[in-house]
């Protein structure tokens, strides 16, 4: 009997797989379970958002960014606001500021309960998600009591927040900020010495600062690989200058190590939240310049001006001095850029969004080239990929 | 900040004077541009200069102005943490003119570049793998350039009859609206009528003083 040629099998990876995170089509090229190569096809979920931006004015804006990670939704609006802000050459108020870091916080520990108790599911572990999804949900109505909204507040404006904060809210958010950090320990509990879980998580997908570089990895999956870079220490913006907290790195840039980073992250948000809480000063939450924020309901019944201001912004918006910034934010995945071009009149020239979940799934097929079919799972869960900031 | 970055400009601009054409500082922030096909230099020489060492390209876009003859821009953003800034590398080029790929220099650049070829048409010469990344298969046409309409040309739908999805023509049941939202109170400088037939007035005023 002559020697049988064994070829390579193709798989197709998603796009509806639990494991795919939403809709990401993996072309696998596998040599029996073995990776070959990884070819992810994106754009299942593109809805032309930096398209539509164009056509939209300022304000009109600030929802799309909501839709883009929908996981932590804050943090997209975000980098938009503290955009036009620069172009516009505008100063947020201490409050304004302040309550921003709070709920940019509040978004990144929506985005990790999520993406760690979805990897813990990924990797077969299915407590974490039903345990600290409930958590979430008290985030959640936080946002909602803030804005209106549980998911995508539109509460991050360009000058400030869109309102300020109900009585008792703040008190509330401090209660729980009591109660997490035990949520946080149950989490850790089933977790991080749990066997299976680091068997599937331990020296899996692991890559070394210098490919991260490479790569344009930023965030936790930067950290996790040793390097101590967060957009929220190294080029501060809005209250986080005067945050004390920590930034935890990893040292084996694998699975294991980018979800502790997350855990740890975790903890520090709670921190900054807590510090929002015992500092947050007083006085208005938005900027006082009546051509960029509207003017209150109240004052709108009595006075003329409040009328026409509020008339004219829900109309036409406010034009933007022309010019060009890059500007970026610490996101909950990583470096979330804004690139916003203004020609001077009220609607973005152009509006390019550096989503940090593109550039990680771009490394998929280094992380997984030479692993089993079962760490593709792992992998993409580690990355932390959400397919509407990816696709846009 | 703003010292430190113009030295910095000054200092790419003495070391590769031949591939700079300028930089311009703005808003706190350092663009230079760079002649298209010396790209792959720029960028190395921002990676591995004892100086720069902008180690990460963080995002390559493209942008659109049909109006110029020259009519895309290609913006690298880099950021270097050794030094904690960012600076931002433009070149212009039209639909017909390579950009050399620079997924050599970063490998991340690979599916910035697709993208900007997907959307805005922009070739980048000697890519490995220059496929459309975001739009559906088998699309046609750039979709962020400014001809491009909003609402696109076909539409998809799942037809129940050939069980399947099927592509038709975009129909609108109304058509796209785009305001002018030049203000009356403030975007326009008043002109009454009449006003023309008097001309410049600073004109007028010289006039009158070389009179008297």
């Amino acid at each position: 009997m002559g020697e049988t040629r064994i070829q390579n099998y193709n798989l197709n990876f998603g796009p509806q797989h639990p494991s795919a995170h939403g809709v990401l089509r993996l072309v696998l090229e596998m040599d029996g379970e073995i990776i070959d190569r990884a070819d992810p096809h994106i754009g299942l979920l593109h809805r032309g958002t930096e398209k539509l931006i164009e056509h939209k004015n300022y304000v009109q804006a600030v929802p799309y960014f909501d839709r883009l990670d929908y996981v932590s939704p804050q943090n997209q609006e975000h980098a938009f606001a503290l955009a036009v802000e620069k172009l516009l050459g505008l100063e947020v108020p201490p409050r304004g500021q302040y309550i921003r870091v709070l709920y940019a916080e509040i978004g990144r520990l929506l985005n990790h309960i999520f993406t760690v108790c979805a990897y813990a599911m990924d990797t077969g572990a299915m407590t974490p998600m039903l345990w600290m999804f409930e958590e979430r949900e008290k985030l959640m109505e936080f946002c909602e009591r803030a804005s209106g909204a549980r998911m995508h507040m539109n509460y991050f404006r360009p000058g400030g927040v869109s309102f300020d904060t109900p009585p008792d809210l703040l008190d509330d958010i401090a209660a729980w900020t009591e109660t997490f950090p035990a949520m946080i320990d149950d989490l850790e509990t089933l977790l991080t010495e749990n066997r299976i879980f680091k068997q599937r998580t331990v020296d899996i997908g692991v890559i070394t600062a210098e490919q991260c570089f490479d790569w344009g990895f930023s965030g936790p999956n930067l950290r996790a690989a040793g390097v101590a870079w967060d957009l929220r220490k190294a080029q501060p913006y809005d209250a986080y200058a005067k945050m004390d907290f920590d930034v935890p790195i990893g040292k084996h840039g694998d699975c294991y190590d980018r979800y502790l980073v997350r855990v740890y992250e975790m903890r520090q948000c709670l921190r900054i939240i807590k510090q929002c809480l015992e500092e947050m000063p007083g006085g208005r939450c938005k900027t006082n310049d009546r051509k960029i924020a509207p003017p209150s309901r109240a004052d709108m019944k009595h006075s003329m001006e409040a009328l026409i201001h509020h008339f004219k912004l829900y109309t036409e918006g406010y034009h933007v001095p022309a010019g060009e910034t890059y500007t970026a934010v610490e996101a909950p995945k990583g470096e979330f850029g804004v690139f916003l071009v203004s020609d001077g009149t009220n609607k973005p020239y152009r509006c390019k969004i550096r989503a940090p979940g593109f550039a990680h799934l771009q490394a998929m097929d280094l992380l997984s080239k030479g692993h089993m079919l079962a760490d593709v799972v792992a992998n993409i869960g580690s990355l932390d990929v959400v397919f509407g900031e990816v696709d846009r | 900040m703003d010292l430190a970055l113009k030295d910095l400009g000054e200092y790419i601009t003495g070391h590769i004077p031949e591939d700079v054409t300028g930089y311009d500082l703005q808003l706190g922030e350092l663009s230079i541009t760079v002649r298209p096909e010396s790209i792959v230099r720029v960028l190395t020489f921002l990676r591995d200069d004892v100086n720069c060492r902008f180690k990460q390209l963080m995002d390559v876009c493209g942008v659109d102005y049909p109006e110029r003859e020259l009519r895309f821009d290609v913006v690298y953003n880099l950021l270097s943490l050794t030094n904690n800034s960012r600076i931002r590398v433009k070149l212009e080029t039209d639909e017909d003119t390579p950009v050399p790929t620079v997924t050599e220099v970063f490998s991340c650049a690979n599916w910035w570049e697709r993208e900007a070829w997907d959307l805005y048409g922009i070739y980048f010469s000697s890519h490995p793998d220059l496929r459309r990344i975001l739009t559906d298969y088998g699309f046609e046409g750039h979709p962020l350039r400014k001809d491009f309409p909003l609402s696109g040309f076909k539409e998809i739908r799942y037809d129940d009859e050939l069980k399947r999805v099927v592509y038709e023509p975009v129909k609108l049941t109304q058509e796209f609206r785009s305001f002018d939202f030049l203000s009356p109170w403030e975007g326009v400088q008043p002109v009454l009528p009449g006003d023309e037939k008097a001309g410049d007035p600073e004109d007028n005023a010289a006039e009158t003083e070389g009179d008297g």
